[in-house]
């Protein structure tokens, strides 16, 4: 189990100093660290790593001491005896595929490293790539060989900071297994820092999200990701549709609320939360979860039905964002299927459907 | 043309970027990757010679090295002859001399690596040396080329120190620039102009080795 906690604070020329806070335990397994950019997840790796110093506060992995500022203990980065697969991977460039993976087991016997770097380079399926320079790989390549340099030191943590942005999804899938069949095996704390939300639901056990320098909540990924506490997170999450609202009443009998939308342009249902009537809150919807009708909708379960003008159309790759003024005005994503099928046009008269428990509460 | 006075001014700089070398290293180091904070103090001293007339600069490092000089007096003390008007103190006053032409092509060639690549390696296990010697060495090495060429061209062509330090004494202070001076004195105008050639020519290569290398060195292992 690595604990953590610490406290780093930035200088900087604005107004409000940038604070790291960040108290967390990761068990051995996958934990996603997810945020916005510029809240402090490279930050708290390299804090991890002792590649960065905290301010005060402590980061133990068992027994073990890696920072204590009390009694004033910092284990450099070499004996933390940890693995770190940087966004920029960090790959030599003047050294080959095969010396940057055995770069990190310079104190075994020579025959010992030949041995260790065929092996995982087979099992990341890099080893017909070891006489290659870095700079004659490609991103995938290159991705596995960063991978095996650092897992091949046997460390006691690992830390991945969005070691696979870039890459298509197959890639990503196939990189993730084989990442998945090497922790089998070993359980350590594995810390992985991405924005990409399947990345997040297909290795996340955890989530950690860290906003603004705080760690904001820790949890499952559903929990944590399709129901953001802060506009922060939401926005990270995915969340187009970030509305400023009021509760307007609750209705227990019926597990709901009514809040007002963007200053009582109007009302929906979302699920019951903790906040009294008459708190201003914010509601997200994701833009893909609202569906659009061109006529009004009749017999249907859903309890938000709100009449709106359509207002622009926006083609972005294979989807298409709709701005909806209805009342409040929302992101709307169709796909171009159904812009076609259902005629749509800037001006047209269209009903938004959005279920209740695609509303989300955010305080 | 005074093959006396051109072999002095080789050896002369070669001995000198030798020794630079080994000394700048470190201080580059350390301004390069030290964070702190009163290392702009160093920088200026370091980058001092660079604006500083030369016959101060020798004024000064002759006062220091005169037998009343603090390192006149060591000297004096070590080897039991003066520091003044010899070879050593030539060499000595030379380094301060081309200081800067050693340490800030190194300390350029250090910052412009990659951090990352530091960070690595420290985190897969090398300490500072290994750091240094797999890593940077490799990484930095036309900053330390350009480093020796500069401080070599450099101290080939100094004048105003070596008037100072080293006076006139030939096969032991008589270097290049004076021996061209003291032909113009004479107006004998055509055996300066041999000289004064020979080291125009001696420039232009050396200069052109260094941006020669600069210019390609950087490319074969990033990407293309």
């Amino acid at each position: 189990m690595l604990n953590i906690h610490i406290r780093k604070q930035f200088r900087s020329n604005g107004a409000q100093p940038f604070i790291l806070e960040a108290a967390a335990s990761f068990a051995p397994g996958f934990t996603v660290l997810f945020g916005p950019s510029g809240a402090g997840k490279s930050t708290l790796l390299d804090c991890i790593a002792g590649l960065q110093q905290p301010d005060s506060g402590e980061i133990r992995l068992g027994e073990r001491i890696y920072f204590d500022a009390a009694r004033k203990i910092s284990l450099p980065p070499q004996r933390r005896e940890l693995a770190y697969v940087f966004q920029s991977l960090a790959l030599f460039p003047h050294l080959s595929v095969e010396q940057n993976i055995r770069y990190g087991l310079a104190k075994l016997r020579s025959s010992d490293q030949v041995e260790g770097t065929q092996s995982i380079a087979t099992a990341f399926h890099i080893e017909k790539l070891l006489s290659r320079r870095p700079a004659e790989l490609s991103g995938g390549e290159k991705q596995r060989v960063a991978l095996a340099r650092s897992l091949i030191t046997r460390p006691r943590v690992l830390l991945l900071d969005e070691p696979l942005t870039g890459l298509d999804s197959a890639l990503r899938r196939s990189i993730l297994e084989d990442l998945r069949a090497w922790n089998n095996a070993n359980r350590i704390p594995i810390l992985y820092v991405t924005h990409n939300r399947e990345e997040v639901d297909s290795i996340g056990e955890r989530v950690v999200a860290l906003v603004n320098g705080r760690v904001q909540e820790t949890g499952a990924p559903r929990a944590v990701l399709d129901a953001p506490r802060s506009v922060e997170l939401a926005h990270a999450a995915g969340f187009e549709n970030v509305l400023p609202a009021v509760v307007v009443e609750h209705r227990p009998a019926d597990g709901v609320m009514r809040v007002s939308l963007d200053h009582a342009a109007c009302e929906i249902e979302i699920p019951l939360g903790d906040a009294a009537p008459g708190t201003e809150v914010r509601v997200a919807i994701r833009a893909g979860d609202i569906l659009v009708a061109t006529e009004a909708p009749h017999f249907l379960s859903a309890r938000n039905i709100l009449p709106g003008t359509l207002e622009s159309i926006e083609t972005r790759g294979g989807m298409v964002a709709l701005r909806v003024k209805a009342g409040a005005t929302f992101q709307v994503h169709v796909t171009p299927g159904a812009v076609r099928a259902l005629d749509l046009s800037p001006g047209l008269l269209v009903w938004l459907v959005i279920k209740t428990h695609s509303c989300h509460l955010v305080r | 043309m005074n093959a006396e006075a051109l072999l002095l001014s080789l050896r002369l700089a070669a001995t000198v970027s030798f020794f630079l070398l080994v000394l700048a290293l470190p201080l580059a180091y350390g301004l390069a990757f030290s964070t702190w904070r009163g290392k702009f103090l160093l920088e200026s001293v370091v980058a001092l010679p660079l604006v500083l007339p030369p016959t101060v600069l020798g004024f000064y490092a002759l006062i220091a090295m005169g037998p009343r000089g603090p390192l006149g007096k060591i000297w004096q003390s070590l080897f039991g002859h003066p520091l003044a008007f010899t070879f050593a103190g030539l060499v000595l006053a030379s380094m301060l001399y081309s200081l800067p032409f050693a340490v800030q092509p190194l300390v350029a060639s250090f910052e412009s690596l990659d951090r990352r690549l530091l960070d690595a390696s420290a985190v897969l296990g090398a300490d500072r040396a290994r750091t240094f010697l797999r890593i940077i060495l490799p990484l930095a090495w036309p900053g330390f080329l350009t480093a020796l060429v500069l401080s070599f061209a450099h101290t080939l062509g100094e004048f105003g120190v070596v008037l100072m330090v080293g006076g006139n004494l030939p096969g032991i202070t008589r270097t290049v620039s004076i021996d061209i001076y003291d032909r113009v004195q004479a107006l004998d105008y055509a055996a300066a102009h041999q000289t004064a050639l020979l080291l125009l020519l001696i420039s232009f290569v050396v200069l052109s080795i260094v941006y020669g290398v600069n210019r390609r060195v950087w490319s074969p292992w990033l990407a293309k």
